[in-house]
């Protein structure tokens, strides 16, 4: 329960909820305490028509609260274009603020500008300081003109061609960001040393060590899930034994750096974009630049560093969890002893095996890295901009990341590896 | 915000209209007491200015007036309406007829400016499409922006453009009274002097009622009807700028008669 004087206030919520609509029709018949009397009731609207010659009553109250009753008819009033005179009578009006006061104003602009001689009579106080006060805004909005909306086909082409600037954006900056990371930190004093060993340590502390019980969990489950099902297929040809062959290539060269790429776009790489993006937009990038250090070098460098050595790493204690996961399940699932498990498993594979699998991991790490710093640099000023470009961060990883790892088997079966 | 005859009499007559009462408030986190027993009146169609030393509470009374911090005792009546007694509705309706700006604005940056001008009216009315873009871009005339100004996002607007934004939101709801939070700090002399003068031309046309917490001392001197002062805890002294002249309190000498007021004294005593 609320104390007393405190309330929530999520002003974002204001965007979404729909419960303001309801509470709006209750707002104007209600008694409102410390405010003049006449400011609530409907405004109306009376008309006389006598040839061509218009005049109306106003009357009630004109406000931000209530003037969206008379809009219509006020709109509908200034389309009329066969007369030669309105006459406005305002004596009647007990309350106006702004909106009211651009209604009436509204209407007034529009038969003027047609030629026809308005007459204003009755006016308050508050009239008369108010209509001059919006009289601008009325000539600006009757000058402006709407925007021509293009064809469909045009709009059409015009996203894929800017989708192909951005294309061509990204890598040109990818390969900028790869290039400035060999470059180093420095940018103005040339000094050539300039990697920064504590900030490798703990990006690599953040990005590896922390990721570890995650990745074993998660690699465990999915050798465990292989292993039962490549058993459960073979057991129809009697050739349970050979599950140790399947899990153990199948891990070794796809699925254990595959996973663990993944995962790490997911983790490392949104954290990635998330941190840099942020600096972006409270100008701490640009602080850097000008106290002469290349925010390439100082951001992303070291994280592009502890990634290519975690990322490796990381791979083998994947394969390790995953074949212990498989190893479990052919031991209680199919009666393969561990020792039977290790020694098939030391016949199936070879180093070749392995090293398939581990060449992959330093440019999973790079193709994260970057992918997760080009985005974090592009993002703007506001905090829809930042979780757009987290989203397409992780998206465009994991995407690439599938592509390149097709694109390694590939090659692999071209050179017979 | 309304604007009637009857009410223009009593402004000038004895019995001054109040907006704002603030009565024996007390706030305080923790062990530290930030406001002890502070009473204030505010009254319909005055520009009160409010200063007092950094961190001697003033955004503390306004976030607690807005409801943003509970107090630890005292009442609060805002348009005529005692908050602690006030149900949702009433709260809700007291919430109308307040703007706030924002010491930064707090524009949504996800938003554009014509679209964050909107949110208050597209929660609380029920104003068709066409007319509340009007009303939007009669805002932004009001408070002196370009129409121009309109589809960009508050990241692509200057300082005092997001100064003038955000007192267009502020002013969505043709408020009665509007709080605003060191309006013309961050701006240059020549635009807060025309952010004063905006301020001093909306009172007058919209009839509004300006709470404002400020560090300028020009804008103390030109805009402000009445200033008051926060020291130890409460109120230390409120009224024109001679009565902060003739105040002998040792900070509020030294605010208003220090190197930097020099000229308010001399223009004041000349």
């Amino acid at each position: 329960m609320p104390p007393p004087g405190a309330r929530n206030r999520f002003p974002l919520d204001l965007l979404h909820t729909n419960d303001g609509a309801m509470l709006t029709n209750s707002v104007d018949d209600a008694s409102d305490a410390g405010r003049p009397s006449g400011q609530n009731g409907e405004p109306r609207l009376e008309i006389h028509e006598e040839g061509s010659a218009l005049s109306c009553r106003l009357s009630g109250a004109w406000n931000t609260r209530t003037v969206a009753k008379v809009d219509a008819r006020m709109r509908k009033l200034e389309a009329q274009n066969s007369l030669q005179h309105v006459g406005l009578d305002l004596s009647g009006i007990t309350s106006l603020d702004t909106a009211g006061a651009w209604l009436i104003e509204r209407l007034v602009y529009a038969h003027q500008s047609r030629g026809v001689e308005v007459e204003l009579t009755g006016e308050s106080e508050a009239a008369r300081i108010l209509l001059p006060a919006v009289r601008e805004a009325v000539v600006q909005d009757g000058e402006a003109k709407p925007r021509p909306k293009g064809s469909i086909i045009i709009n059409t082409l015009e996203r894929i061609g800017r989708a192909m600037y951005e294309a061509r954006d990204d890598i040109v900056y990818g390969a900028h960001i790869l290039g400035a990371t060999i470059g180093g930190a420095q940018m103005k004093l040339g000094r050539t040393h300039a990697i920064n060993p504590a900030a490798i340590v703990s990006q690599i502390d953040r990005m590896g060590v922390g990721a570890v019980p995650i990745i074993v969990l998660m690699s465990a489950i999915v050798g465990a899930i292989i292993a039962q099902q490549g058993a459960f297929q073979l057991r129809y040809f009697g050739a349970e034994i050979f599950v140790v062959d399947l899990v153990g290539i199948l891990i070794l060269r796809e699925l254990g750096v595959l996973m663990t790429a993944i995962m790490i776009a997911g983790r490392s790489g949104s954290a990635i974009t998330a941190e840099i993006g942020s600096m972006k937009m409270r100008e701490e990038v640009d602080a850097l630049t000008v106290i002469g250090l290349n925010p390439v070098g100082v951001l992303v460098f070291p994280r592009l560093v502890a990634l290519m050595v975690g990322v490796p790493c990381l791979t083998i204690v994947a394969n390790f969890a995953a074949l212990g996961g498989a190893m479990l399940i052919a031991w209680l699932y199919s009666g393969i002893p561990p020792e039977a498990f290790i020694d098939r498993l030391r016949d199936s594979i070879d180093l070749s095996t392995i090293f398939a699998g581990l060449i992959k991991a330093p440019f999973m790490a790079l193709i994260v890295g970057i992918i997760a710093s080009i985005e974090g640099m592009k993002v703007g000023g506001s905090a829809e901009s930042l979780g757009n470009h987290v989203t397409a961060s992780v998206v465009k990883a994991i995407f690439v990341v599938i592509v390149v790892d097709g694109l390694f088997a590939i090659f692999y079966a071209a050179i017979d590896f | 915000m309304v604007l009637i005859d009857e009410q223009r009499e009593t402004q000038t007559g004895e019995t001054r209209d109040v907006v704002l009462s603030v009565r024996d408030v007390t706030v305080g986190f923790g062990d530290t007491v930030v406001l002890d027993g502070l009473s204030l009146d505010v009254y319909r169609g005055e520009i009160l200015g409010f200063v007092g030393a950094s961190g001697s509470g003033k955004s503390v009374l306004l976030r607690t007036i807005l409801g943003l911090i509970r107090k630890r005792s005292g009442m609060i009546r805002l348009l005529g309406q005692d908050l602690d007694k006030a149900n949702d509705e009433q709260r809700l309706k007291v919430d109308m007829r307040q703007g706030v700006l924002f010491q930064h604005g707090a524009l949504f940056s996800a938003l554009t400016v014509l679209e964050n001008i909107q949110v208050p009216m597209r929660e609380y009315l029920d104003l068709p499409r066409a007319l509340m873009d009007e009303l939007a871009y009669l805002k932004l005339e009001l408070v002196g922006l370009p129409r121009t100004a309109a589809p960009k996002f508050p990241s692509e607007l200057s300082g005092g453009m997001i100064k003038r934004a955000a007192l267009a939101r502020a002013l969505a709801l043709d408020p009665d009274i509007v709080f605003l939070d060191e309006p013309t700090s961050g701006l240059d002399p020549i635009g807060a002097a025309e952010f004063d003068e905006l301020v001093g031309k909306l009172r007058d046309t919209m009839g509004l009622t300006v709470y404002m917490v400020t560090h300028d001392l020009d804008s103390l001197l030109t805009a402000c009807d009445r200033i008051a002062v926060l020291g130890g805890k409460r109120v230390l002294v409120d009224g024109t700028v001679d009565d902060m002249l003739a105040c002998d309190d040792p900070w509020v000498k030294a605010y208003f008669r220090g190197k930097r007021a020099r000229q308010i004294d001399r223009s004041a005593r000349g």
